[in-house]
């Protein structure tokens, strides 16, 4: 039953993940691996070639490396996530801005961490594919495509070892899809009855492979159902419906029935990395139309579930949080090298 | 002091670790009723149920993606991969997510997980069962290796490795599985990162590992009347017992390194370095490697034997080394 606290929450959460990406989209470079302005970064900018870029940590202070946005995705990370407590686990994708946030909350600990500070949420080790927080339950982002499926095994193994109702959550996209690891992981999870919600992002593209060519047909989902993992297709943009079928399947999954496969159509409304647009700007323009924020906000109101003054609210709130996480970042001392040792073995 | 094989050492070790502490499992193919193909999981099903001990399907990835997953929370997991051959199969579990999670956390997870996985060849099993990959692990930052090459420190390491909070790659040699030697009925553990002087001597300062540890002390025995040899067995590659090498090489002024992998691009090279760069005014001749021609394995015995080095080209490296 949906009340009105959870409106809030997954609107709130929703506009985390939204406004903390579109705010450090200002503070990143594009310049590629280039000299900035020099002809071979204007033809990549103009390409728009997917890079990482290569920044001046020390003097400018902002962000490098490799960005994925998560930007039009925001409904499934929080659909799912918010129905999880602190002691169950999720793994990610080099896409994990997301599901860190949603999982989270912690916006200081990532926007340190994608600024290469100590404030960081892993000191400045991981960065944006790398973002962990053990005690909120979230292994990491990852940057093999497809490497955190097996990984989500691991806690749900021992969620069952140990005889606690935990579940292990895994997001990957299309592309992750049609790794081989996740076969194998679907194939252990279902003989071993594991606690697992095996979440798939259909973005529909794979950096740049459309799915089109990378999938036989339409549908991911019921490849899962050969392993006997019930299946099953979602809306990605709405979030009341992942949640529904989230809810659903974390249920199954405490009750010891297992794991589940939940396919969410959804869209990135950025470029596979870094500041790049999307590669289809005319597909962008019409999933744009089914912008989920948007989307729930209208249900909102609809329903009489929030007012519009009262969703203006959850924003501008929002808006102060990604504030308070851009000054805490900038404060925060850059990594010190001085703390690598207490890695040596 | 009982005398036992290098096999049921390394079990004895698994029943010991078990019983100590309930957090640790054993997974991978064949380990349950068969209680595995070498039998290292002999009798763990029977003693301490399916739970702990889980067969799993051929899915390298799968079980020791899990396997990993397991460690960061809290269990502490021994996989076996039936031959180190296979664990290319797994290699992103290993290289790209166990050895990295610690650092790119920044410290918030550990993986105390072991993989141990028999190598070697000699056993007329050709180029995809026969190989020794250690180096590969020794090269990735994050990963302990350990090599041990006989039934006393079978025992003593794959507890200490169990008990590590690091992944550690462990591995063994399928020709020493069955290679008998003393072995204390009390408890102990060896520290990783401690090399064992096997035999002592003040000629020649011969490194080296697994299989050819034996190898190396037959030959300085047969040598004994005009070298005196000693052996050192690192026995962990990462960390490694520097100290240990370089004041052998300091007394005996040469250096030899027997590997059975490949000689090129091995981790004998690695030795050579460290010992050059540390104890150079020590040498009184070049420092060499003696490991494995850079072909894959072929089948046949003649074939193989001209791969591996042979008791005869010991003896002939260990000679040339002398004035």
């Amino acid at each position: 039953m949906l009340r009105r606290n959870d409106c809030a929450d997954l609107l709130r959460h929703m506009y985390r993940i939204r406004l903390f990406e579109e705010r450090l989209k200002r503070y990143y470079d594009y310049s590629g691996y280039f000299q900035q302005n020099s002809p071979e970064a204007e033809l990549e900018r103009s390409a728009g070639l997917l890079t990482s870029t290569l920044y001046d940590f020390a003097s400018k202070g902002m962000i490098g490396g490799a960005v994925h946005l998560y930007i039009g995705q925001e409904a499934v990370a929080v659909g799912v996530c918010s129905l999880l407590r602190d002691s169950d686990y999720v793994t990610s994708s080099h896409r994990d801005h997301g599901h860190f946030i949603a999982k989270t909350a912690n916006l200081r600990g990532a926007l340190a961490e994608l600024m290469g500070r100590e404030g960081g949420v892993c000191g400045g080790c991981g960065g944006s594919m790398h973002l962990y927080d053990r005690q909120h339950g979230f292994l990491g982002g990852n940057g093999i495509i497809g490497g955190q499926i097996p990984l989500a095994l691991g806690p749900a193994f021992a969620a069952r070892y140990n005889g606690t109702d935990q579940v292990a959550v895994t997001f990957f996209g299309d592309g992750g899809a049609n790794q081989g690891t996740l076969y194998e992981a679907l194939n252990l999870a279902a003989n071993w009855s594991l606690p697992v919600l095996f979440i798939c992002e259909n973005n529909l593209y794979a950096a740049t492979t459309p799915a089109a060519i990378a999938f036989p047909g339409p549908d991911i989902a019921p490849r899962a159902e050969g392993f006997g993992v019930p299946a099953i297709t979602v809306d990605g943009q709405d979030v009341l419906a992942v949640r529904a079928a989230a809810e659903e399947a974390i249920a199954r999954a405490r009750e010891g029935h297992g794991p589940t496969f939940i396919e969410a159509k959804t869209y990135r409304f950025e470029g596979h990395c870094g500041s790049a647009g999307h590669a289809d700007p005319e597909e962008c323009a019409l999933w744009r139309q089914r912008d989920p924020i948007e989307l729930f906000r209208s249900r909102c109101r609809a329903e009489g579930w929030l007012t519009e003054a009262e969703q203006d609210e959850i924003r501008t709130a929002v808006c102060a949080e990604v504030d308070d996480a851009v000054a805490f970042a900038l404060q925060s001392p850059l990594s010190d090298p001085r703390h690598l040792c207490r890695f040596e073995i | 002091m009982p005398n036992i094989t290098y096999l049921r050492a390394m079990n004895l070790a698994l029943h010991e670790e078990m019983a100590r502490d309930d957090r640790v499992f054993v997974i991978g193919e064949d380990v349950a009723d068969a209680g595995g193909v070498w039998g290292v999981q002999k009798g763990l099903l029977q003693k301490f149920g399916r739970n702990r001990v889980r067969q799993t399907p051929i899915s390298e990835s799968g079980f020791t993606g899990l396997a990993v997953g397991a460690a960061m929370t809290g269990l502490r997991p021994v996989v076996e991969i039936m031959y180190n051959d296979f664990i290319t199969t797994c290699m992103d579990m290993v290289v790209n997510q166990a050895a990295k999670l610690r650092t790119m956390s920044g410290g918030q997870l550990k993986v105390p997980l072991v993989i141990h996985t028999p190598g070697g060849g000699g056993t007329c099993e050709a180029a995809q069962h026969s190989q020794c990959l250690e180096a590969w692990f020794a090269h990735v930052p994050g990963l302990k290796v350990v090599v041990p090459s006989t039934p006393y420190d079978a025992r003593g390491l794959l507890k200490s490795a169990i008990r590590d909070d690091n992944p550690v790659y462990f591995m063994e040699h399928r020709l020493l599985y069955n290679m008998k030697g003393e072995v204390p009925r009390e408890e102990y553990t060896i520290p990783l990162g401690v090399a064992d002087v096997k035999r002592e001597g003040t000629d020649l300062t011969v490194v080296a590992t697994l299989l050819m540890v034996h190898k190396a002390l037959a030959a300085a025995d047969a040598l004994a009347d005009e070298v005196s040899v000693e052996v050192v067995d690192p026995r962990t590659l990462v960390p490694l017992d520097t100290e240990t090498i370089v004041q052998s090489v300091r007394k005996t002024g040469r250096l030899l390194v027997v590997q059975e992998a490949p000689t090129f691009g091995g981790f004998g090279s690695e030795i050579v370095r460290q010992v050059t760069e540390q104890a150079f005014d020590a040498l009184k001749a070049a420092p060499r490697v003696l490991g494995a021609k850079s072909l894959p394995m072929p089948f046949s015995p003649q074939l193989e034997k001209a791969i591996i080095p042979q008791d005869e080209d010991i003896l002939a490296a260990m000679g040339a080394m002398m004035p």
